[in-house]
Parts: C-alpha cells; sequence; structure tokens
C-alpha cells in the first residue's frame, strides 16, 4: 500500500488513474454485480424517462377513466392502449402508475443518503478528528440510536411529524446518518495518525482543510459500500411506511402507496395492483445490494491478493 | 466485573432516560390533542375541562416532571381513544406480540441452521449456491410484500392458511397462548413465516461462515481422523461451535423481531401491541404511543443489558476493551 520511495506528486495522478481502472475491472470480474449495475442503470433511466416512455400520465385526470379500473393485465384502455400491467382501483395503468412511482421512491431513497452522508460524514470526521469529550458525547449518541431498530425509529417520527415528503425525507435522514458517521469515524480514527496529516497540520493548514482535503478523500472506500446499503435500505423503509399508511400521502404516489393502495383487492384475487409495483421496489433493491455487494469485497483491503 | 455490570447498567439508564426526554418533547411539539378528544361541536368550557382533566393547562416544565413520575410509576395515562389506562392496553396486547416473535425465532432457526450448515459444508453444491442466492434475496425482499404474497398465494390462490387473525386462545400458567390448538398455529403461521424471513437469511448466513470456519479446524480434522461419522461430526461438534455466536444475534434480534412485527401484524390483523402502535399513530393517539416506545426501548435495553453483561463474563477481553476507551 504504501510506497514512500517514490516520488508522491510525480506518481500521483497516473497511479490514481491506474488505481480507478483496477477498480472498475475487478468490479466486472463478477457477472453477478454487472447484471446488478444494469439493472439499477435501467431502473434509473425508466425512472428519469417516465413521461416519454409511460403510455399514459396517470395523474393527468383527464386521461385516466374510471372505466378502465381494476382491470387485468393486458387488457385494452378505453383510450386503445394495451394495459400491459393491467390498471389500479380507479383506473390508472399501473406500468404508467410503476414508472412515476420509481421517480419518486428513487428521489427520497437518494436524497435522504446523501442528506444523511453528508451530516454522517462531517459528524464522523469531527468525533474523530478532535476526540475527547466531542467524540464521547457525538458517538453515545449514535450508539444509542443504532441500538434501536430503524423502522421503529422512523415510525416514531413520522408519527411525531406527520405525513410528507419532506418529513420523510427527515425521518430517513435521521435514521441512516448514524451508521455513515461510525463508518468515518472508523476509518478517520486510523488516517488521523498517519504522518501526512501531521504534514499537513505542520505545514499550517486549517482544521477545516486537513479534515476535508485530506482525511476524508481517505476515508471514502467504506463510506461508498455503506452509501449502497443504506441507500436500498432507504427506499424499502419509505415503502414500508407508505404502506404502513404512515409515509408519502396520496398525491405522492411511491412504490409503497402503490403497493398499499393494491392491498384492500388482494382478498379478492386482483393481485396484480400490488405484485407489480412490489416486484419494480424488489429488482430496485436487489440491483443495489448485488452492486453493493461487489464494492464491499473490491474495496475491502484485507480480501484483496 | 461489578464495575463493569454497573458501569453498562448506568448506561442503560441513560438511554432510557434519554429516551424519557426524546418521546415527551416530541409528542408535546405534536400539537394540541384535545381536537383528538372533544366532537366537533364541544363548547369552550368543555374544552377547557378535558385540558384540566389530561393536565395540559400546565406549563411544560411541570408537564414534563409529572410525566417523569409517572414513567417511574409505570404509569402513561389514559388513552385518548379507548379510554383504558394505555399501559394496560399495551400489555393486554403483548402476548400475543411476544408469541408472534417466538415462532418466527424458531422459524428462523428450524429452517436457516439446516439451509445454513449444508451450503457451510459443500460450498461449491448448486443447492448451496440456490441457498446463497436466495439468503440475498431474503434481505432484499420488503417484508410488507412478501406478506402480501404469501397472503395471495397460501390464501387467496391455495386457500391453505387464514390471511388474518389469531386463533382461539388457551390460558397456560397465566399466559395467554393460541399455540395449544392447529388452528392456532394455522394462524400463526404466515405471519410467523413473513416476520422471520429476515432472521432466516440472516441465520443462513451465520451458519454458512460458522460451518465453513469450523470444518477447518484441528478439532474437526481429529474427529474425522478419529474416524468418528459425518453426522456426528457435524450435529455434535460443529454445530456446537456455531451455536454460540447464532444465539447471541438471535438474542440481540428478538427485540427487532418485536419493533418489525408492527408491520407483519397490520398486513395479517394479528391482534398484538405493533397494530395497536400504528392504530395510535393514525389517531394520534399519545400516550398509546408513549406507552408502547417505552416498553419496546426497556424491552431493547433489557437484552442488550444481559447480553452484554453474559459476554463480559465468558470472555473478559470484552470487560478491558471498555477500560482502554
Amino acid at each position: 500500500m504504501s510506497d514512500l520511495t517514490l516520488p508522491k506528486n510525480a506518481a500521483a495522478p497516473k497511479k490514481a488513474q491506474g488505481e480507478f481502472a483496477r477498480f472498475v475491472g475487478r468490479f466486472l470480474e463478477d457477472r453477478v454485480a454487472v447484471f446488478g449495475l444494469a439493472l439499477i442503470s435501467i431502473i434509473v433511466l425508466l425512472a428519469l424517462f417516465a413521461p416519454l416512455i409511460a403510455p399514459q400520465n396517470p395523474y393527468d385526470l383527464a386521461r385516466v377513466d374510471i372505466m378502465d379500473s381494476r382491470q387485468p393485465p393486458g387488457a385494452k384502455a378505453l383510450d386503445g392502449f394495451t394495459m400491459w400491467l393491467g390498471s389500479d382501483g380507479v383506473g390508472r395503468d399501473l406500468l404508467s402508475g410503476i414508472l412515476y412511482g420509481l421517480r419518486i421512491s428513487l428521489m427520497v431513497g437518494l436524497l435522504s443518503g446523501v442528506i444523511a452522508a453528508c451530516l454522517g460524514l462531517m459528524v464522523g470526521l469531527i468525533a474523530a478528528y478532535f476526540g475527547g469529550r466531542i467524540e464521547n458525547v457525538i458517538m453515545r449518541i449514535v450508539d444509542l440510536q443504532l441500538s434501536l431498530p430503524s423502522v421503529l425509529i422512523a415510525l416514531i417520527l413520522v408519527a411525531l411529524l406527520g405525513k410528507g415528503v419532506d418529513k420523510i425525507i427527515l425521518a430517513l435522514v435521521v435514521v441512516q446518518w448514524a451508521y455513515y458517521a461510525r463508518t468515518v469515524r472508523g476509518s478517520a480514527l486510523v488516517e488521523r495518525r498517519k504522518e501526512y496529516v501531521e504534514a499537513a497540520r505542520s505545514l499550517g493548514l486549517s482544521h477545516t482543510r486537513t479534515m476535508l482535503r485530506h482525511i476524508l478523500p481517505n476515508c471514502l472506500a467504506p463510506v461508498i459500500v455503506i452509501a449502497t446499503v443504506q441507500t436500498a435500505h432507504a427506499i424499502s423503509l419509505e415503502a414500508t411506511l407508505s404502506f404502513l399508511g404512515v409515509g408519502l400521502p396520496q398525491t405522492e404516489p411511491s412504490l409503497g402507496v402503490l403497493i398499499s393502495n393494491g392491498f384492500q383487492y388482494m382478498l379478492s384475487g386482483k393481485y396484480w395492483i400490488s405484485f407489480f409495483p412490489g416486484v419494480a421496489l424488489l429488482l430496485t433493491i436487489v440491483g443495489i445490494n448485488l452492486v453493493g455487494d461487489r464494492l464491499r469485497d473490491v474495496l475491502n483491503p484485507r480480501l484483496e491478493k | 466485573m461489578l464495575a463493569f455490570i454497573i458501569r453498562r447498567v448506568a448506561q442503560a439508564l441513560f438511554v432510557v432516560l434519554a429516551m424519557v426526554i426524546i418521546v415527551f418533547f416530541g409528542t408535546y411539539v405534536v400539537g394540541d390533542p384535545v381536537w383528538m378528544m372533544v366532537p366537533g361541536d364541544a363548547t369552550q368550557d368543555q374544552i377547557e375541562q378535558v385540558r384540566r382533566e389530561f393536565g395540559f393547562d400546565k406549563p411544560v416544565h411541570v408537564q414534563f416532571l409529572l410525566f417523569v413520575a409517572d414513567v417511574l410509576q409505570g404509569e402513561f395515562g389514559r388513552s385518548y381513544v379507548h379510554g383504558g389506562s394505555a399501559i394496560g392496553l399495551i400489555l393486554d396486547r403483548m402476548p400475543a406480540t411476544l408469541e408472534l416473535a417466538l415462532v418466527a425465532l424458531i422459524f428462523a432457526v428450524v429452517i436457516g441452521l439446516p439451509l445454513g450448515v449444508f451450503a457451510g459444508l459443500k460450498p461449491d453444491h448448486p443447492a448451496a449456491r440456490t441457498i446463497m442466492a436466495g439468503s440475498i434475496l431474503g434481505f432484499s425482499l420488503p417484508t410488507f410484500w412478501v406478506g402480501l404474497m404469501l397472503i395471495m398465494f397460501f390464501s387467496v390462490m391455495l386457500g391453505w392458511l387464514p390471511a388474518t387473525g389469531r386463533g382461539p386462545t388457551t390460558t397456560v400458567l397465566g399466559i395467554e397462548t393460541s399455540l395449544l390448538t392447529l388452528k392456532g398455529w394455522q394462524h400463526i403461521a404466515l405471519p410467523a413465516l413473513n416476520l422471520a424471513l429476515l432472521k432466516i437469511s440472516l441465520v443462513i448466513r451465520l451458519a454458512r461462515s460458522g460451518t465453513r470456519e469450523a470444518s477447518l479446524q484441528d478439532y474437526v480434522k481429529f474427529a474425522r481422523a478419529k474416524g468418528l461419522s459425518p453426522k456426528r461430526i457435524v450435529g455434535v461438534h460443529i454445530l456446537k461451535n456455531i451455536m454460540i455466536p447464532i444465539v447471541t444475534v438471535l438474542g440481540l434480534e428478538f427485540g427487532s423481531l418485536v419493533a418489525f412485527s408492527v408491520v407483519t401484524e397490520t398486513i395479517f390483523a394479528w391482534p398484538g401491541m405493533g397494530k395497536l402502535l400504528l392504530e395510535s399513530i393514525q389517531r394520534l393517539d399519545r400516550p398509546l404511543i408513549v406507552a408502547y416506545v417505552m416498553v419496546v426501548v426497556l424491552l431493547f435495553v433489557t437484552i442488550n443489558l444481559i447480553v452484554d453483561i453474559l459476554y463480559s463474563a465468558l470472555d473478559p477481553r470484552v470487560r478491558l476493551a471498555g477500560k482502554n476507551e
């Protein structure tokens, strides 16, 4: 790992590039992970271009006809297009509903993940860098939170905050930040004792600069792994809360809301209203987890040959 | 050892205190619960009367101290919706939840352990690969959706098992249980399986890595050299050694099963405290939410405490690590 004899400045850019190529190469060695990556890419593209692909804008009331409601997969809508996945309780084309729902699910998952990651990175870095009482207080809070299951914390939060996109994102951020904080602190504790940090401090760089420009980049590998797992978790948790009726409102129909809407038709055998949004959710989460699994293997220096 | 126990108990009490503060101020800012309790056409006098009756007319810090005093006595006020004692309502529903969590735990071990041990013994066998792929799926599947699919498949399509409710209960040694009748087991099968799903995956992974590690150890090689049957090597020597981490993890996971049962109970209309919590959240029934949270936090803290103390008794390194920090 540490080749101190090399002139650092000259070799750095080339080495970084080589490392990245090696990283990509190692990632692509695993066919399952490539499949996962392809899956996520397709899902993200579908979500991004939903308005162009979807046969119907399911939230344009002029386009939705109540006469189309609860049609089985493959039925023809009154508008003439085929509803490949059937329609829901109020006559919306399910495929279109899923494409639009993916946008909301992904947006909530990613946004909460990014905010939680920034917050957790900052708090974890500060804890590791300054140590002492600050670290003690921060890690106590982190431990307190991680000792309780996330679904419980999220439920209590939405019970207190109420419904709405912003509130769900806030709840998901609160649930996730502690994982990032703990991970970053762990690797930052190791980095802090290294000589380059001492060198940076000796040069008179500020604490902020030392933390952000010198320590942080060296702590990112485990964070990337955590980020994939946590994003999948956040998407799943949002769907769970929405399904329970305490998450997103009907006006923001994520996949969880769609599944929840189909629940009442389940017992009469109209399975597709809940089934297909669930499949979309499952594929998203499986895709992210497959990539995350491979990233963990590739980025873990202990497993390197 | 004593110092360690005292420190851990103090930490546990700190967690409980922190939760009391968070929960109180959290619920305090939610809004005025009086509107939930009075009829729409209530006069100002009636509203004031309700306000006084529940103590909402007092300043915040007084309300908080009263709340702490109540909590210390195990009293969380009366439910706004049901009228009865909040903690009483929760405790009434608790046996159903614990029963569900316990059966889920048993499912996790009974299903997960053999699969995991098999995957560990023959890691390259196609069936082992299928098991491992299945366990990744088990981690990815959203619990609530699996619950729906179980209902669709076993209740609606096949009609084998009931989709909702709990079977008839009988009282044994003061504990109400539905596990003594066939009907009770039919009712609990689907929800327990649903709740167990994540833990099955967990047990498979733990058992697999444990078995792989153990089969390379000298004592297993020695047992083989002695000519013991493979059945005995796996059943006695390997199983004994991999059970320690599995039991520990499952002990810790019991609390999360109770918390996750909120989802399962809602889907399968299982009359436990999780379903009660969700109903209370939807109706802003503050005392019930608070009582539930405190009961579950207490359960968690107790489980963690016991596991920690047992661990430090078994492994002195745990105690010393705490000191060095």
